[in-house]
């Protein structure tokens, strides 16, 4: 992981163009959001024979992966099997030592870090296991962090990240701070925070893992609605079979290979 | 399980007679249930009549002829679907996973493969018990959570078993 924040902290970056992307946080929750160019039957977001090594240890070795638009995907696989650098390679995170991530029908590879980390911010949302809250700010302000950043006023901002807080049911928590809220709380804070600017991708790595059985599955119940409501594909990394059921389809990665893709499609 | 599947692919391995035949089931799969005798020979008549298997040659000895069976190309064929084909995920399922997996290093092929289809079709159920709990009342979620906590188990156990793949390999093949 590159920083806390994996939409890019620096607001400067947030006037950096992309050709044929939208402006981010111009969306209202449960809108259709901004369109990605890329074809309507094809996938939005494939990462194609990556290959990533840190040091002389291999991660990938050859992970090809499709998603398309509004579809969650479970990557499933043991510790260590290369799965979580195979969500990095595809937000644009970690760039792989060869292949390619093309999303909407542009290759992410090959852009400026400026232009990745734009793209993440406009585009992409992100859940992790502890949530990654702000804690000197309010769940409310942390859910508006990401619309503020991208230049959205601030009460224009937290009035759409109150509507979200409501849909993820944690409407009484957004004066708190995220230490005065319980681990379920928070992680809902975290989806929310990571839908509010209506992205086209998330992905979420072990998102429950911090969680009980029963919180675990509220915050995917949750989490996979407000999801499919609005249109948005999830690539979820998971190790917990109850949690990949809340997909469409799972893939498993093993020795850095992607072994279900083939299988499945 | 089906004996008559394990029998032919324990035969795909190397011919063999009834007797040993009844041996290798009984030390890889019997545990504490050893087949009778006229379960093997009753398998052995119908995998003859079906074309399956076949008599290799007659041995003379002290006692009755032995036969030494081996399997045929349609066999081969059979071990190739039964081996290719997801179970039904249900209690105690392991016991034919196992024999499958089993049979797999045995006669060469990609055990992995078996494993992935089932965890494909363990997942494919548990989506559905999913969706059920979520469009049912409190009574359904709970009897489904029943359901999915067990599937979650058989899981667990195949993700144990593929990591274990190339010990148990040398295991069956020693």
């Amino acid at each position: 992981m590159s920083g806390q924040f994996p939409w890019g902290a620096d607001r400067s970056e947030s006037t950096v163009p992309i050709p044929g992307m939208p402006v981010p946080g111009t969306q209202m929750p449960g809108m259709p959001g901004p369109v990605a160019p890329a074809p309507a039957d094809g996938p939005l977001l494939a990462a194609i024979d990556l290959r990533k090594s840190f040091g002389t240890t291999p991660a990938l070795d050859g992970a090809t992966l499709r998603v398309r638009r509004g579809e969650v995907v479970a990557v499933m696989g043991p510790s260590g099997s290369g799965k979580s650098t195979l969500l990095h390679c595809l937000a644009g995170i970690v760039r792989p030592d060869s292949g390619q991530v093309v999303y909407g029908g542009r290759e992410l590879t090959s852009l400026s870090d400026g232009r990745r980390s734009a793209l993440r911010r406009g585009e992409f949302g992100f859940v992790f296991q502890f949530g990654q809250l702000v804690p000197e700010l309010t769940c409310l302000e942390n859910v508006a962090l990401p619309l503020r950043l991208g230049g959205v006023r601030r009460r224009e901002a937290q009035r759409r990240a109150a509507e979200w807080l409501d849909r993820l049911e944690v409407t009484e928590v957004g004066g708190k701070r995220p230490g005065e809220v319980s681990g379920g709380q928070g992680q809902r804070v975290a989806v929310a925070r990571a839908l509010v600017t209506g992205p086209r991708v998330i992905f979420a790595d072990e998102p429950t893992g911090a969680l009980d059985s029963l919180n675990g599955e509220r915050v995917m119940r949750l989490f996979t609605r407000a999801a499919k409501e609005s249109g948005v594909a999830v690539v979820l990394v998971t190790h917990e079979p109850r949690v990949a059921a809340y997909s469409d389809r799972e893939v498993v990665v093993r020795d850095g290979r992607t072994r279900a893709e083939e299988l499945v499609r | 399980m089906s004996i008559g599947q394990v029998f032919l692919g324990l035969l795909e391995s190397r011919p063999s007679h009834g007797y040993d035949l009844k041996r290798s089931y009984d030390e890889r799969f019997g545990q504490d249930r050893p087949l009778h005798f006229g379960q093997v020979y009753a398998t052995l008549s119908r995998l003859l009549k079906h074309g399956l298997i076949e008599v290799e040659g007659v041995e003379p000895g002290g006692g009755p002829e032995r036969k030494r069976y081996a399997i045929t190309d349609a066999g081969v064929t059979d071990v190739q679907r039964w081996l290719g084909q997801p179970e039904r995920p249900d209690l105690y399922l392991q016991n034919t996973l196992y024999a499958k997996v089993v049979l797999a290093l045995l006669t060469g092929r990609p055990a992995a493969e078996i494993l992935d289809t089932q965890r494909t079709e363990h997942l494919r159920l548990m989506r559905e018990l999913t969706q059920r709990k979520l469009d049912g009342d409190l009574a359904v979620a709970l009897i489904c959570d029943h359901a999915l906590f067990h599937l979650e188990a058989d899981l667990r156990w195949l993700e144990l078993t593929s990591a274990r793949l190339d010990q148990l390999a040398s295991a069956v093949n020693s």
